[in-house]
């Protein structure tokens, strides 16, 4: 059992953290102050903190998260590519991708980086959460691409994550 | 301050507003909504990173020790700039806007 005036440690330090960062400071009374705020936002926001499930492997996290930035720049020259090149060689299409994660979190997780990465926005999460509607700037092959998510997001971060795969 | 850092700065600096540059003329030039969106969620990323990584070589070279406060720009950047272009999308889909022809799968029709 969780102590009530102490819900969530990891995001009171992670908070701190943050404020010192937004300082530029590592002073010791800004630390208490980083602490304070830490354990107070918290508390006030607890009804709309959404469960973060427990992280399995970290070292697994830092790589992917490595990867995600690669890719990150990867796909702003992709795009930027496509912008300056001629209109009518762009393939765009809307894509329906198949989700196997349950958990909210993890699944914010996927639609953010999908956004962020190569050539794709999520665009529309089906009611019952199964189905992405991804829509793409350029896919010569749409099947390549749900292949591409599900091998390359999707499984890393369903084996980062403790949660199981429906 | 060094030359070698100047250039470092002007590197990054140029990298930046060029891709913030890109990501402008995608807004302007491609053909509908959806192509459209594109530009501001990407191209702008690297933009405002390389602007940020300049700033941050710079202000640690000017003062003693490191200035990481500018990583959180990124952070919150990474944060909001997926959620603004999924609700946008979104909110497009509702009102069935027209999509450019050769775009497949269409999800109205």
């Amino acid at each position: 059992m969780k102590a009530r005036w102490l819900p969530n440690p990891a995001l009171t330090l992670m908070l701190a953290i943050l404020w010192l960062l937004l300082n530029n400071t590592l002073s010791f009374g800004q630390f208490l102050l980083g602490l304070f705020l830490g354990w107070a936002i918290p508390l006030l926001v607890r009804g709309f903190l959404v469960e973060v499930p427990r992280i399995r492997k970290p070292l697994q996290l830092c790589v992917f998260s490595l990867k995600v930035l690669f890719d990150i720049v990867v796909a702003n020259v992709h795009v930027a590519k496509l912008v300056l090149g001629p209109k009518k060689n762009l393939r765009p299409a809307f894509i329906e991708v198949p989700m196997a994660i349950e958990n909210e979190f993890v699944l914010s997780t996927l639609t953010s980086i999908i956004s962020l990465t190569p050539g794709t926005v999520s665009a529309c999460l089906s009611e019952d959460r199964q189905m992405l509607m991804v829509h793409a700037l350029d896919v010569p092959d749409v099947d390549a691409l749900i292949a591409d998510v599900k091998r390359n997001y999707e499984a890393p971060l369903l084996e980062i994550f403790e949660c199981s795969p429906t | 301050m060094p030359f070698w850092i100047e250039v470092l700065v002007s590197v990054f600096l140029i990298i930046g507003s060029l891709f913030a540059l890109i990501g402008a003329i995608g807004l302007y030039r491609l053909p509908d909504f959806y192509t459209r969106l594109h530009g501001p969620t990407k191209a702008t990323t690297l933009g405002v990173g390389g602007i940020v990584i300049a700033s941050m070589i710079f202000f640690s070279s000017q003062n003693d020790g490191l200035s990481l406060h500018e990583l959180l720009i990124t952070l919150f950047l990474f944060l909001t700039a997926p959620v603004s272009a999924h609700m946008l999308a979104k909110a497009a889909m509702q009102q069935k806007l027209p999509a450019v022809e050769q775009t497949r799968g269409q999800p109205w029709d």
